[in-house]
Order: C-alpha cells, then structure tokens, then sequence
C-alpha cells in the first residue's frame, strides 16, 4: 500500500499526543496544586501534536474543504468515529485543561473522560486499518492494539522528559515505567510481524474464477502504464529494504530511547538524554509507520500477477 | 448513511460469459464514452498523449493464460488457453467500500442494489478503494473524487432513449454479447437462468463480499476427441454420379 506521508506523520504524531492526554487525565490524581506553567506546557504539547497530526491527515484528501462530511457517518465508519473520537477529545479534555489552568478546579472524572476517550480515538485510528479484508496484513484485531501501545509508550516518554524538565530528574519509577512501557508496545509489534500470514487470501485463481480450470496467470495487463490501483495498492519501493528498517525502526523507537534512559539514570542531566529519546522514538515510530504501509499488499493485485 | 441494506428489492448486476468474450475492449471504451458525459465528473486522462498515460476508468480488460490441470487418466495434458476477462464493479450485496466511506457519500440503494457515489459529499479519502478487494473504484485524477461503475444509472431508466439501449453501455456495445445485464434477485430472470444453466459464479469469494455480478466459465474445450478430424478431407468432397465414375476412370487410367 502507498505510504501517504500525511497519514504518516498523522498517526505517529496524534498517537503520541493523545497517548500524553490519556496519562494527563489522571494528573489530578498526584497534584491537584501543579502550576499555571506545568499545564500550559502539558497539555499544551499534548494538543499541539494530536491536532498537527489531525490537520495533517487532511492533506491527503481530495477535498479538504468536505472534511467536516466525515463526522457524519459514525455509526458504520471506523474513519468516521476517528474523527468525532478525535474531536470529542479534544473538547472533553480543553474543558478539562481550561477549567484546571484558570480556575484552579481540576475535576477529575473530566479527566478521567479525557483518558478514555483518547484511548477510543486511538484504537479508531488502527482499526481503520484493521477493518480492511482486502489487506490482509492488517486485518487483525493486534493491528489497534500495536496503535494503543505505541500511542501510551510515546505519551509515556513525552511524560517523563517533561517531568525531567519541570523537577530535574524524571526518577525510577516513571522511568521504569516508560521503559516497561516501551517494552509491551515493541514485543506486541514484534508478535504482529511474526504472526502475519505471507500467504494471500486471494489469488489469481480465485480473483478470476479460472483456478478452477488450472494455473491462471496474466498475459496481457489491461493498461499500459502504472494506474490509480497500481500506484495505491500496487507499492514496491522499499519492500527490498524491509528488514533493514525493520531493525532501524526497533533501534530508534524502542532500543535507544530505553538506552537514553537509562543513560539519564546513570548519569544525569536528565531532561537532554530525555529530550533525545523522544526525537529517536518518533524518528524510530515514522520508520515503523512507513513500513506498516510500504509492506501491506493488497488483494486488487492478485489480478496484475 | 453509508450502513448497507438489510436487503434490496432486486439486484441489478451483469453477467459476463467468459467463454464469449473476445477482449476487444469495446466495452471499455464504451463505457468511457458514456459516462465521461453521463452521471457525475467526467472521466478524466492525465498526460494522455504523453509517456506515462493514466486515467480514470470503470471497466477494464485483463487477459489471462490458463494452463488447465493434468486430469488423471486423460491421455494429455490440454494445451493452455487464453482467457479475457472483464472486470468492473460487482455491486456487492456486503460492499465493504460503502461501510468504511466516512462522509455518506458511497451507498447502496435499497430498491435495486446499485452501489453509487455521491460525488458532492466524497471528500476523496480513497478509503473505499482501499476497502474494495476487486479494485472496482479510482479516484478521479482531475476531479479528486471515486469513480465507479453505476450500472449506467442514466441509461436503464432513461426514458429519453429508445427501449433496447436501456442497458448498461457495456453490455449495449459488445459486439460478441458476451455481456448481459438484468434482476439477479429474479430467478426467472435471463441472467439468473444463465448463471443456474453453466455454473456461474463469483470472484474471490473468500473475501465474504457476495458480488452481484455473476462469471460464466469457459467451456472446456474439446481436446480428447478419439480421433483427430481431418480438415484437408473436407475440403475434396467425394465426388458421386457421373463425376465419380469419370473419376474413378481416369483414376484407374491415370
């Protein structure tokens, strides 16, 4: 499948907000006296990227100005529920932010709302994906589950850098924490790669019917040069170079950030080693997105082989 | 409401012989004609004189090589055949490309099953087209919106237009009538009698879609005839009569 950057950058980026907001929600819980600056920046990175990632998602469309047509169709389209999810969030946890920030009332069951709703907008956003037959690679019920893991080791790491950066030090127990966090999210994806059927549901014989008679393969495609199917469904590049990102994809989103942390336990200055391992994990998180896309085939192709 | 119909009141679909078919892509360049001025945007090309010509079309002709299987028993194996084989939307009684549209642009009408495109609503997510299996929908390069086969909406009701070109364009054009429109719900119907006579059937039934659009198979052909016909016999009929005793004369001469 075509690996749009747009849709990349998006769920990578929201993921990772939204996976702040849900850890966020439960913040009244141990500090209801935290400061002005605390939330501001808070809630403030966990807003900024959900919604960068929201506009970014509009970029691929062929008319951005019809967006808000897709908050209408809830009750069938995962996509749809994305988006009302998305927004539902967003409202549920300003309110919740504004109320703490300038009126010094944190209340807590908005937050908790807040957690559960973000968790629901990132599982729509994997299944999504998840829901499609015709690829059978994502078509799995782990598919939104890896969305969920990486969207909570990302708010997690988010989290703890912050915490460096407001108190000094981010301190064992959060940092084992985001490290075992780091862990389930990577041993789940490992599961999803290991577990993946390489073969297809449907083939030439069965596409065209012709199996029944014998070996069916195609002679002449119907067009010259590469169409609409074959530039979406029919992507090649990089499929040579899976492995190799596979393992930078695991390096830089999962090995180094746990490396960095410990590196700031060993050493200090917490929030620069920090700060690192959350560049290294989105960097690592956009190789494992690329490659969600770039790897997934598509039933259509069984009628170009 | 991009949800499908628990059922529909009859299912309009196409019948394609795959034994007829002779893949002289006339269908496809109907179908080109028609709906490029009919429902809709029109069907647009990009850089169509150019070195990489693309285009948005509904219907499309693959050619296939078919290498049957050795029978057991069977003196030989039959030599492989060449198969065409067209392909457009299947008008699914369980879409998967209406239920994942996020804006209710794509839908299934309930009194005929024809799977449709709203263009005004379609945001051009090309989500559906990810969701279909057949690659039935292309986005439109020009309009930014999903094409699809309408059945020729325009022209099976049209009463603007004679009755017998009141059928899909593809199915009016073909020269070999190896495509046939009608009520697949109606098993009276010439299409249902077409599928229950030669063993129609679906494509890719494991994707659990349940296509409207039926396939006829090939005919086997006959390749294990006892002896093999001798052609160059048919062309020296025996002479009878007159001309067969002067034959037979000047035979025995000669």
């Amino acid at each position: 499948m075509h690996p749009a950057n747009s849709v990349i950058f998006f769920t990578v980026f929201s993921g990772a907000g939204f996976g702040l907001l849900f850890l966020l929600g439960f913040a009244t819980m141990a500090d209801e006296n935290a400061s002005f600056l605390f939330l501001f920046v808070h809630f403030g990175i966990a807003f900024a990227m959900a919604v960068a990632g929201l506009i970014s998602s509009t970029f691929h469309l062929g008319h951005p100005e019809r967006a808000w047509r897709a908050l209408t169709q809830w009750r069938s389209s995962w996509l749809s529920r994305e988006g009302v999810l998305a927004i539902l969030t967003l409202l549920c946890g300003g309110a919740y932010a504004l109320l703490w920030m300038f009126f010094f009332n944190p209340i807590a069951p908005l937050g908790w709302l807040t957690a559960v709703l973000a968790l629901l907008t990132v599982w729509a956003t994997g299944m999504i994906y998840a829901q499609i037959k015709a690829v059978r690679l994502w078509y799995r019920l782990l598919t939104p589950v890896c969305y969920l893991l990486f969207s909570l080791a990302g708010g997690m790491l988010l989290f703890l850098m912050l915490h460096a950066a407001f108190f000094g030090e981010a301190g064992p127990f959060l940092s084992s924490v985001a490290m075992v966090m780091l862990l389930i999210a990577w041993a789940a994806k490992w599961w999803w790669w290991r577990t993946r059927g390489d073969a297809p549901l449907s083939t030439p014989g069965t596409a065209t019917g012709l199996g029944a008679i014998g070996k069916t393969r195609l002679l002449e495609a119907p067009h010259t040069s590469d169409n609409y199917l074959m530039k979406e469904m029919g992507f090649q590049i990089g499929r040579k170079h899976a492995d190799k990102l596979r393992l930078l994809a695991i390096g830089l989103g999962g090995v180094a950030p746990v490396v960095l942390i410990l590196m700031a336990r060993a050493f200090g200055g917490d929030v620069v080693w920090l700060l690192l391992a959350v560049i290294v994990h989105l960097l690592g998180m956009l190789a494992e997105r690329w490659l969600f896309f770039a790897e997934a085939k598509h039933a259509v192709m069984a009628f170009y082989r | 409401m991009t949800s499908l119909p628990q059922s529909t009141d009859r299912k309009l679909g196409l019948v394609i012989d795959l034994d007829i078919c002779v893949g002289c892509h006339a269908c496809v360049v109907a179908c080109k004609e028609w709906n490029t001025g009919g429902y809709g945007a029109p069907l647009s090309d990009q850089d169509a004189y150019g070195d990489e010509p693309v285009g948005s079309w509904l219907n499309r002709v693959h050619t296939f090589e078919v290498t049957p299987r050795a029978e057991p028993g069977a003196k030989a194996v039959a030599p492989a055949r060449v198969v065409h084989f067209p392909k457009s939307c299947l008008h699914c009684e369980d879409a998967p490309c209406v239920t994942v549209c996020p804006t209710g642009a794509s839908f299934k009408r309930s009194d005929d099953g024809i799977v449709l495109v709203n263009e005004d609503w379609c945001i051009g997510c090309g989500l559906c087209a990810w969701a279909c299996p057949y690659g039935a929908r292309e986005m439109d390069g020009a309009e930014k919106v999903m094409k699809k086969c309408t059945l020729c909406v325009d022209r099976i009701y049209n009463e603007n237009i004679p009755e017998e070109d009141r059928v899909p364009s593809c199915v009016r054009t073909c020269p070999a009538k190896a495509r046939h429109f009608g009520d697949l719900a109606d098993p009276d119907s010439d299409v249902s009698q077409m599928v229950a006579e030669r063993g129609g059937y679906d494509l890719m039934p494991e994707q659990g879609t349940k296509p409207v659009n039926k396939y006829l198979p090939p005919r086997p052909k006959q390749d294990d005839l006892a002896e093999p016909i001798n052609l160059a016999a048919l062309a020296e009929p025996k002479a009878t009569g007159f001309l067969g005793w002067l034959d037979d004369a000047l035979t025995r001469i000669g």
